[in-house]
């Protein structure tokens, strides 16, 4: 399984903070966002958004970025601390 | 300081900070830097025009200590420092109180003032800290998710 985590604006837009994904025929980051987006017409709306950012266990990555099994997969919007 | 005694460098916290404090560990045991710089960031009462009441700070535990963590090391890498502390508040925050701080030394002022711009920099680009605001606009209060400033993004970028 993949851990999935959701933060800020987004995570109030989903409803959702975290849910396991089955890894099965998940290669990469990309394909996790293809297989959320498939949920319904508003996550695909979310995960079709170029502003979004993603974490691989804590590290901020691109959607070619391989997942595998075990793994923290993290979306949030652009952020803004300081 | 000694090794049982490392330096502290990253906290993120729910409690105010004092900078008298933080100034004292910074110069704590350290006889070789002739420069301290520090930044301290606050909550102002205004954005885009609205009068802002407080914010709501949230953060991705483990990715932000690690993020970090990974902009003080590049930091050291490009100029001679010697400590470097960051602190950064989650949770509510009201008008005027403290969000963040940096303090970075050095032998002499030009690496810590350029090390300690850099930090804040990246830190408001690449570590995932969230703000809400609460605001009043026309006696009405409500809460929004900032967003992020392309300025930040531009002004990072001008030190790669």
């Amino acid at each position: 399984m993949i851990k999935i985590v959701f933060f800020a604006a987004l995570r109030e837009q989903l409803a959702c903070a975290e849910l396991s994904l089955n890894a099965e025929g998940v290669k990469t980051v990309g394909d996790v966002k293809q297989r959320l987006s498939d949920k319904n017409s508003q996550w695909q709306q979310t995960f079709s958004k170029a502003s979004l950012l993603s974490a691989v266990n804590h590290d901020m990555v691109d959607d070619s970025h391989l997942v595998k099994s075990g793994d923290e997969v993290a979306f949030f919007p652009p952020v803004t601390g300081g | 300081m000694t090794s049982q005694d490392p330096f502290k460098e990253i906290s993120i916290q729910t409690e105010d900070f004092s900078l008298a404090d933080e100034v004292a560990l910074l110069e704590k045991n350290n006889l070789t830097d002739g420069a301290v710089v520090t930044f301290t960031g606050r909550v102002r009462n205004n954005n885009n025009g609205n009068s802002v009441t407080s914010l709501t700070l949230e953060h991705y535990p483990g990715m932000t200590e690690k993020s970090l963590a990974k902009i003080i090391k590049q930091a050291k890498e490009q100029w001679h420092i010697g400590r470097v502390k960051v602190i950064h508040r989650i949770g509510e925050l009201h008008i005027g109180e403290q969000i963040v701080f940096v303090g970075v030394t050095s032998k002499h002022r030009q690496d810590a003032y350029a090390a300690n711009e850099f930090i804040m920099d990246y830190l408001k680009v690449k570590a995932p800290f969230w703000k809400k605001e609460k605001i009043t606009n026309a006696g009405k209060t409500s809460e929004n998710w900032l967003a992020a400033k392309s300025s930040d993004t531009d002004k990072a970028d001008l030190w790669s």
